[in-house]
């Protein structure tokens, strides 16, 4: 333990500490910009200085560890003019449209700000007029507003493993850009959003499709038909002030319903069809001699992952659809039938924890109802300003329950939002699939948790299947390696793009930290033990849809509707 | 009277720096032997003792570095060499490499064997390939005669950014990274590059320590300062006669320089500033010229010996013109990691450009003292916290200068 001083207050921290892990312990905040809980320490930003006795020079809190003895002052005037000074030139150059930036009132320049009391800036407002980028459907760029903390390239390139954002240049025209200049789309860039989350300032952001959403709700002729994925309930309430995990299912039905969503149906009811398909596509894998080890398909920056960089792994893929997709599919064709609606007037609406799937949904693969299955993607950030712009009051919202035929859901759906939910959904079913007694205990809590690489092996009538899961692409990139080399153990192994799976996808509330991902992650499984039937085969709707429809997975109709396949996309890698 | 002493610069002329035969006919490599023959912590004592200071600018001592990187415990040492010599009107490294290139090598296998490194690099800058060749023939003809031994040296080529002459942006960059600053603690000495124990020293400062082993810890001592014995090479340019470099005792001052080595301002005009150290220097005034150039007495005054350089100006420059140029050249080299530097160099250069042109007011001087007080101390590195010196100090110094260019 090492003793210091801090604002006179003396404290014993353990060695190794910062100031800034120093000063929290006694309940001092130290202003950050580029300090990031779950990253490097990068001292980048300045704004953390404090005042050392017995040096001229100031130090960054974040960086600088405490040694015995050491007198620290974290407001002293010195301090304040520096921090001040460093925020009025790192505005300077700032735009100033904070009213129409897509991160008002959650930004943390916004904040440093309004704190130091930042008037007028002495500084002459000089903006570097770059273009902005637009080149995804999914995820855009403004360089005009990045503060070069390089917090999202610490993502990318590092937790993520993709390396699509890199420097550019040096001094004050020093910037962040997809590898090699490019714009995004022709920049391996998966679109998994994680570089949102990374961002303190509106630099990056999701592509937003409310505008489309709202002119189709005032089409009289156009059915507004909404999916929702099981992430979204477990984190929307953060969007309107909740605490995680606290919105309740039937009050969000019923304010879709106010939005003007014609009908509320879930994605969750084609998780559990996946389940159904993907279970009997391993078994048949596992019976036939089929490509092993079969790896999971519903995560749509996984999939820009292995055809960007394993496009010699892509017939490992599962050829089902993403959950969003199979339900794309099924509701202008099965559902528009059972409800006698013409497909064409549908306007498919998802809703999803994900900035990938805006990118999934506009695939040219993705249109076998003879329409493109999925219309809009709309983010859980989205929602979020769609709940607010609504005007919403949940404690006074009469409850509401979903639509008929495509809304019933198990618990092994809701588990798809966290990773090691669909390996423990698919354990569920296909156990009882091939021991034909019941599973007594359904909770495979081995698959579960924000741990980055999970494995596990169940005994099925003396055949012992091995499983991995992996959440965060540069955690697949290991098993993706293993199985490149021939060394891989596993016969299935489920990933998920994003940290913790969907609960921390790109197109959540802004999460700066794994500790948020983590709560969220409880608050699936409060769900899932919430729910009467937690095993996908034993949905009710699902079995009509086999009885009435599919007839049976991996059947015609299924392949008609619910596979597909994937391909190199043969970017240029550095 | 002073007069030069050459250390450093001992061979000077006196050989064919591409025959290593020269170099042993005059001794060159017995100081290495020496070395070898000695204990390692007595060797690095030795040094300790002659209290010889690093000569790249921070002046710290060499030994007391060395015995850092001799206590971590590491299966692999470096010894890096800094010949990024990027400081505009220095070329005192470049005089050393292009006539006497054993001379650092052997230095800088006497810090290997001292603290356990059997590599070396040499980051050379950029623009002097021809040293490059020099010293490749140099390495070359060293491990033709053995004389290395076990010791091997590569020479890697900078790319041209003043900022990789600051030590851990240089170690960066021959990792092959940007080259940037980075967080200290950790040291090099401590964990360098690739994070094993490293030493980097200037070439000048490896220069002097065959010398140091060869006639002894106490004859180096004697010279000069007491605190930063020794000489140092100076570079003159600018408004001064003798526009050449000269190595001189550190206790030799700065009018002795200037005056008596540079033969004086040409002309019949008077003195007006000198900047010593390269672009970062603080801007020093006919008052000040008694000062010693040994390190700690140009710390008093509020300056840095630096790297040497000696930029003299007459009483016809316009000292905020010239100000506004040294600001375009931080403008240019800053890394652009932090924050303050990356935007405040701009900024600096903006502000000169408003003044330079006659566009200024007295606020904006007000507001360039605010920022560049604010870098001086708030910057990641030795180049944010410097860039503002030459501002700062014309500012205190020659504020007629300033008070005439307002609008």
């Amino acid at each position: 333990m090492v003793n210091v001083t801090i604002d006179g207050i003396k404290t014993s921290v353990p060695d190794g500490s910062t100031i800034l892990q120093a000063a929290q312990e006694v309940g001092i905040r130290i202003p950050t910009l580029c300090a990031h809980p779950d990253q490097s320490v990068k001292a980048n930003c300045r704004v953390c200085v404090c005042e050392v006795e017995g040096n001229r020079l100031l130090q960054a809190a974040c960086s600088q560890p405490v040694f015995e003895g050491m007198v620290v002052k974290t407001k002293s005037p010195k301090v304040i003019e520096a921090r001040q000074t460093i925020l009025e030139l790192i505005l300077s150059n700032h735009p100033q449209d904070c009213l129409n930036c897509i991160r008002n009132g959650n930004c943390e320049l916004q904040d440093l700000a309004k704190e130091y009391c930042i008037r007028e800036n002495p500084f002459e407002m000089k903006t570097r007029g770059l273009p902005k980028d637009f080149s995804t459907p999914a995820i855009f760029r403004d360089p005009n507003k990045c503060v070069l903390c390089r917090r999202c390239v610490e993502t990318c390139s590092i937790v993520q493993g993709v390396g699509a954002l890199g420097l550019l240049n040096r001094g004050h025209n020093a910037m962040v850009v997809p590898s090699m200049g490019q714009n995004l789309a022709d920049s391996p860039c998966v679109m998994c959003g994680q570089c949102i989350h990374a961002c303190p300032v509106g630099a990056i952001g999701e592509v937003e499709y409310i505008d489309q959403l709202i002119a189709a709700i005032a089409d009289p002729d156009t059915i507004v038909v909404t999916q929702m994925a099981p992430a979204v309930r477990v984190a929307v309430g953060e969007e309107v002030g909740m605490e995680i995990g606290e919105m309740p299912m039937d009050k969000l039905v019923a304010a879709l319903r106010q939005i003007g969503f014609d009908y509320v149906l879930h994605t969750n009811f084609t998780a559990d069809l996946t389940i159904l398909e993907e279970g009997n596509e391993l078994l048949k894998r596992l019976t036939t001699g089929g490509k092993l080890p079969m790896f999971t398909s519903c995560s749509p920056g996984w999939i820009n992952f292995c055809e960007t960089y394993y496009p010699d792994l892509l017939e490992n893929l599962s050829t089902c659809k993403s959950p969003q997709q199979m339900f794309g599919s099924l509701v202008k064709t099965y559902w528009a039938d059972k409800m006698n609606i013409e497909p064409k007037k549908i306007f498919s609406v998802s809703i999803m924890p994900c900035t990938a799937k805006k990118f999934e949904a506009s695939r040219p693969e993705m249109n076998s109802s003879g329409y493109q299955d999925v219309d809009i993607v709309l983010t859980t950030r989205e929602l979020g300003r769609l709940l607010r712009m609504s005007g919403i009051n949940f404690d006074k919202i009469e409850p509401s329950s979903f639509d008929s035929w495509m809304g019933a859901y198990t618990g092994a759906a809701v588990i798809f939002g966290a990773s090691g939910g669909v390996m423990e959904a698919a354990l569920r079913t296909v156990y009882e699939v091939v021991m034909k007694e019941e599973l007594k205990d359904v909770n495979f809590t081995v698959t579960r948790g924000i741990q980055g690489i999970k494995e596990a092996e169940v005994d099925l009538n003396g055949t012992v299947v091995k499983v991995a899961i992996a959440n965060g692409l540069a955690n697949a990139r290991k098993l993706m390696d293993q199985v490149r080399a021939g060394e891989s153990p596993y016969h299935f192994i489920e990933i998920m793009a994003c940290p913790g799976g969907c609960i921390g996808g790109g197109g959540q509330p802004i999460t700066k930290s794994n500790l948020k991902r983590e709560q969220r992650i409880a608050g699936i499984y409060v769900e899932d033990e919430q729910c009467a039937i937690r095993k996908s085969h034993e949905n009710p709707e699902v079995k009509i849809i086999y009885e009435e429809f599919l007839k049976e997975p991996l059947g015609h109709k299924s392949h008609e509707l619910l596979h597909t396949h994937y391909h190199a996309k043969n970017k240029k890698l550095i | 009277m002073a007069e030069e002493i050459r250390i450093v610069l001992r061979n000077y002329g006196k050989i064919d720096p591409l025959k290593i035969d020269d170099y042993l006919a005059i001794g060159g490599y017995e100081a290495l032997i020496k070395a070898r023959s000695m204990d390692r912590e007595e060797l690095i004592e030795e040094v300790k003792k002659s209290k010889l200071r690093g000569r790249g600018g921070a002046g710290f001592n060499c030994g007391q570095k060395w015995a850092f990187a001799y206590g971590a415990q590491a299966d692999q040492k470096y010894v890096v060499c800094n010949a990024d010599e990027g400081e505009p009107g220095t070329y005192k490294d470049r005089i050393i490499m292009e006539n006497d290139p054993h001379t650092l090598l052997e230095g800088m296998a006497i810090c290997g064997y001292a603290i356990g490194a059997n590599k070396g690099y040499i980051y050379c800058r950029g623009e002097y390939p021809q040293v490059t060749q020099i010293l490749n023939t140099a390495i070359a003809q060293a491990k033709e005669k053995d004389v290395l031994r076990d010791f091997d040296i590569e020479v890697k080529s900078g790319a041209g950014a003043y900022v990789c002459g600051e030590e851990t942006a240089l170690i960066e960059s021959i990792e092959g990274n940007r080259g940037e600053p980075r967080i200290r603690p950790p040291f090099p000495p401590v964990s360098g590059l690739w994070q094993k124990p490293t030493i980097v020293n200037n070439v000048e400062t490896f220069a002097n320590v065959p010398v140091i082993v060869d006639k002894g810890a106490d004859y180096y001592a004697s010279i000069g300062a007491p605190a930063y014995p020794g000489t140092k090479v100076v570079t003159l340019t600018g408004d001064v006669n003798n526009k050449t470099f000269f190595e001189v005792p550190t206790n030799t001052t700065i009018r002795e320089v200037i005056f008596q080595f540079g033969g004086g301002i040409p002309g019949d005009r008077k003195f007006k500033a000198v900047q010593i150290g390269g672009n970062s220097g603080a801007f020093i005034s006919a008052d000040l010229l008694d000062t010693p150039i040994a390190f700690d007495a140009m710390t008093s005054i509020g300056s840095a010996l630096g790297s040497g350089a000696i930029f003299v100006l007459d009483e016809t420059r316009d000292i905020v013109d010239v100000i506004t140029r040294v600001a375009k050249f931080f403008e240019d080299e800053s890394c652009g990691k932090c924050a303050p530097c990356r935007e405040g160099t701009a900024r600096m250069y903006e502000l000169m450009e408003k003044l330079n042109s006659g566009q200024g007011s007295a606020n904006d001087i007000v507001l360039l003292n605010k920022l560049g007080r604010v870098m001086s101390y708030s910057c990641l590195c030795g180049l944010g916290q410097a860039a503002p010196t030459p501002v700062l100090t014309t500012i205190e110094r020659f504020s007629a200068d300033y008070n005439a260019k307002l609008m």
